[in-house]
C-alpha cells in the first residue's frame, strides 16, 4: 500500500478543497444566470400556466436594445442599462397584451405555440435588425481584473453577475410575499377566477408578470453577453439550461428556479471540472431527463391533482 | 350507402359512414385523378420541382406522424427531428457500415426510430403538457449531441453521404425515381393512418386526448396506447427520416436541429391538427414557402412564426377548418 507524506497529503487535499470551492463559485455565478432566465419562465407559468419558448429570444432582443443604445446611441453604460429595462419591461407586457391575451379558448398546446411563434419572429427579425455575424458586447466590468476571496479567485464580471442576481432575486422574492401585486399574482396562480371574483384585476397582472419576466430575462442577457457573444443564437444555449434549472427546482416554486439554477450551475462546472469538458453542455439534458422520471415536480414544486 | 346532404358539415348517420375511407364516390374519383396527376408530373415540369414534390412527400409522412401524436392523442412533441435523425442516420450506416440492401435497411430504420419513440412513451406517461413539452424537446436535441460526440459512428458535425437506394441491380438515380419512391411511400403511409384513425386503436388516441381520465374510465389501456402512440409517431419520422437521407444525399447533425422540430409542428398547426388533409396541405405549403422567398434570409422564419400566432388566435383548425368553412359556405350558398 502507498502511503504519502503527511504535509504532502495535507497539501494535496488543500488543493482539492481550493479547485472544489474555485469550480462551486465560477459554477455558481453561471447558475445565477440561469436562475434569472429560470425565473423568468417560472412566474410566467405560476400566473399564465404558459410555458414561455420566447422567454431566451425575447431577453435576446433586449440585449441587442442595450447594444444600440450603446454603440450607435453612445450613451454611458448605466443609463443605456436602465433605459434597456424599461424597453425590456414594456416589450413584455406588449407581447402579452397583443398576442397572448387575444388567444381566444386557448388551450395550453395552444399557448405554447403562440410562444413558439414570437419565438421565431424575434429570432428571424433580429437576424434582420441587427444583422447575424456576431458582436462583442462592451462593457465597463473587466474579465481579466480579479479578486481573491482566501484561495478562491473571482472575476470582476462574475462578482457582478453574483450580486446583480443576488439582488434581484431576493428583490422578487419580498415582492411576491410582501407587495399587494405580489400577493395578487400568487392568487391568481392558485385560482384566476376566484382571484378576479375578489376583485383582482387579472388580465393587467398578467401583463405586469410578462413584463417583469423580460426584464429578467433582459438582466440576464447584459450580464451575458460580454462574456459569451452577442449574436441571435446567443440565448439558444442558455434557455435550454433554464428550463433544466425550471424543472429541477419544480416549475411552480420561484426558490426552486434559484435553487435549481444554482444547482445546474455547479453540477456542470463539477463535471465540466472533474469528468470532461465535452459532457458539460449534456449535463442539462440528462438533468432534465432523471427529474422528469423520479420526480417530476422538481425539488421544490408542488404537485397540484387536476379534476377531469 | 349514399346519404343525401342533411344539414351540417359532416353529418353521419350510421357507423359505417363513421369509419368509412372515402366519403363519397365524388372522393374516389378526385382520389383517382389524383393518382394519374401524381404520376404524369415528372413527365410535365422541370427537375428541380420534382425534386421539391418528393420533398413535400417526405414532409407529409412526418407531418402525419406528428399529427398522429399531437392532433390525435394529444401528446406534444418537440423532439421529433430526433426521431428524423435516428431514421436518417439507421438507414444509411446500415447500407454504408454492414452493407443492408435498401429495401432492408429502410424498414429497419423506420422501426428502429419506432423502438427509440416507445422508450420515450414510457417516461412521457408521467408528464402532461408543458413537462413533456421539455422533456421531448430535451430529446431531440439530445439526439443531435450524441451525434455530433459520436463522430466514430456518425461522422460527426461533418455529415456523410447516404448511397443511392437500390431495388437489386436496378439504382435509383436522379429526381424521377427518387420522386415516385418518395411519393408511393407517401400515399402508403397517408392510406395506413387514415385506416389507423378508423380502427379501434385509432379511437382510442381520440379518446386519450379528449380525456385520459375518462378514457381509462372507459377500459383504454392508457400505457399501451399512449406508448403506441409515440411508437407509431416515432416510426413515421424514421421512414421520413430515411427517405430525406436518400433524397438530398447529405446528412449532418445541423439537418435535425430544434428549428426542424418547430417547422413540422408549424405545418400541422398551420394545416390542422387532428386532421391528415390538414397535415398535406401544412407540409407542401411549408416545403414550397422557402423557395419563393428565398431572397431574404430568415423571411420563411418570421413567416411561420407569424402564421402559428394568427392561426391560433383566429382560426384554430387551420387550412383544414378554413377549407371546410369554404366548402360549406359554398354548399350553402345563396344562404
Amino acid at each position: 500500500m502507498h502511503i504519502s507524506h503527511p504535509a504532502r497529503r495535507t497539501s494535496d487535499l488543500a488543493l482539492f478543497k481550493a479547485m472544489l470551492a474555485q469550480l462551486i463559485v465560477s459554477g455558481l455565478a453561471t447558475g445565477s444566470l440561469y436562475a434569472l432566465l429560470a425565473l423568468g419562465l417560472v412566474i410566467v407559468y405560476k400566473t399564465s400556466n404558459v410555458l414561455n419558448f420566447a422567454q431566451g429570444e425575447m431577453a435576446m432582443v433586449s440585449t441587442f436594445v442595450a447594444f444600440t443604445f450603446l454603440e450607435t446611441l453612445q450613451m454611458p453604460y448605466l443609463w443605456a442599462f436602465l433605459l434597456a429595462i424599461v424597453a425590456s419591461f414594456l416589450f413584455g407586457a406588449a407581447i402579452e397584451v397583443a398576442l397572448l391575451r387575444p388567444a381566444t379558448n386557448p388551450t395550453p398546446l395552444g399557448l405554447i405555440i403562440v410562444t413558439l411563434g414570437v419565438q421565431q419572429v424575434l429570432y428571424g427579425a433580429a437576424g434582420w435588425i441587427w444583422g447575424y455575424d456576431t458582436k462583442t458586447f462592451p462593457s465597463p466590468l473587466s474579465d481579466t481584473k480579479i479578486y481573491r476571496l482566501g484561495r478562491v479567485v473571482l472575476s470582476e464580471v462574475n462578482l457582478w453577475i453574483l450580486t446583480a442576481s443576488i439582488i434581484l432575486m431576493v428583490a422578487l422574492l419580498l415582492f411576491f410575499r410582501y407587495t399587494r401585486v405580489g400577493v395578487a399574482m400568487r392568487a391568481i396562480s392558485q385560482n384566476p377566477t376566484t382571484a378576479r371574483l375578489m376583485g383582482t384585476r387579472t388580465p393587467w397582472v398578467l401583463s405586469l408578470t410578462w413584463a417583469i419576466a423580460s426584464v429578467l430575462g433582459a438582466v440576464a442577457g447584459m450580464l451575458i453577453a460580454p462574456i459569451t457573444f452577442l449574436d441571435p443564437n446567443m440565448m439558444l444555449n442558455p434557455l435550454l439550461k433554464a428550463f433544466a434549472a425550471a424543472t429541477l427546482g419544480g416549475m411552480n416554486s420561484l426558490a426552486g428556479a434559484v435553487v435549481g439554477g444554482g444547482s445546474l450551475g455547479i453540477l456542470e462546472n463539477l463535471v465540466g471540472g472533474y469528468l470532461t469538458p465535452e459532457l458539460k453542455d449534456s449535463v442539462a439534458f440528462f438533468v432534465i431527463i432523471l427529474v422528469l422520471c423520479l420526480r417530476p415536480s422538481g425539488l421544490m414544486g408542488r404537485h397540484y391533482r387536476r379534476r377531469v | 350507402m349514399n346519404v343525401p346532404y342533411a344539414g351540417g358539415m359532416d353529418v353521419r348517420t350510421d357507423y359505417l359512414q363513421e369509419i368509412r375511407l372515402f366519403r363519397s364516390m365524388a372522393a374516389k374519383c378526385w382520389f383517382a385523378l389524383l393518382l394519374v396527376v401524381l404520376l404524369v408530373i415528372p413527365a410535365v415540369v422541370e427537375g428541380y420541382l420534382v425534386y421539391l414534390l418528393a420533398l413535400a412527400a417526405v414532409h407529409i409522412i412526418i407531418a402525419i406522424g406528428l399529427n398522429l401524436l399531437i392532433g390525435y392523442t394529444g401528446q406534444i412533441s418537440l423532439g421529433h427531428a430526433g426521431f428524423m435523425a435516428i431514421g436518417a442516420y439507421a438507414s444509411s450506416l446500415l447500407m454504408l457500415k454492414l452493407q443492408f440492401p435498401f429495401l432492408l435497411a429502410f424498414p429497419v430504420a423506420g422501426l428502429i426510430a419506432g423502438l427509440f419513440g416507445l422508450l420515450l412513451g414510457f417516461p412521457a406517461l408521467r408528464l402532461t403538457g408543458p413537462y413533456l413539452a421539455i422533456a421531448t424537446l430535451g430529446f431531440g436535441i439530445a439526439v443531435a449531441q450524441v451525434l455530433v460526440k459520436w463522430d466514430s459512428l456518425s461522422g460527426g458535425s461533418i455529415g456523410i453521404h447516404p448511397p443511392k437506394p437500390s431495388f437489386g441491380p436496378f439504382i435509383l438515380s436522379g429526381e424521377t425515381h427518387l420522386y415516385y419512391l418518395a411519393i408511393v411511400m407517401m400515399l402508403f403511409m397517408t392510406i395506413g393512418a387514415a385506416n389507423l384513425m378508423r380502427s379501434k386503436i385509432g379511437r382510442a388516441f381520440i379518446a386519450i386526448r379528449d380525456s385520459d381520465i375518462a378514457a381509462t374510465a372507459m377500459g383504454v389501456n392508457l400505457t399501451l396506447y399512449k406508448t403506441l402512440a409515440f411508437a407509431v409517431s416515432a416510426f413515421y419520422a424514421g421512414i421520413g427520416g430515411s427517405l430525406f437521407a436518400h433524397l438530398v444525399g447529405f446528412i449532418s447533425p445541423e439537418s435535425f436541429n430544434l428549428l426542424v422540430s418547430i417547422q413540422f409542428l408549424s405545418m400541422i398547426v398551420i394545416g390542422g391538427l387532428a386532421s391528415i388533409l390538414g397535415s398535406i396541405l401544412g407540409a407542401i405549403l411549408l416545403t414550397a414557402l422557402p423557395y419563393f422567398l428565398s431572397g431574404i434570409k430568415n423571411l420563411p422564419m418570421v413567416i411561420y412564426g407569424a402564421c402559428l400566432i394568427l392561426v391560433v388566435m383566429f382560426e384554430p383548425h387551420g387550412l383544414r377548418g378554413r377549407w371546410g368553412k369554404i366548402r360549406l359556405y359554398w354548399r350553402l350558398w345563396p344562404f
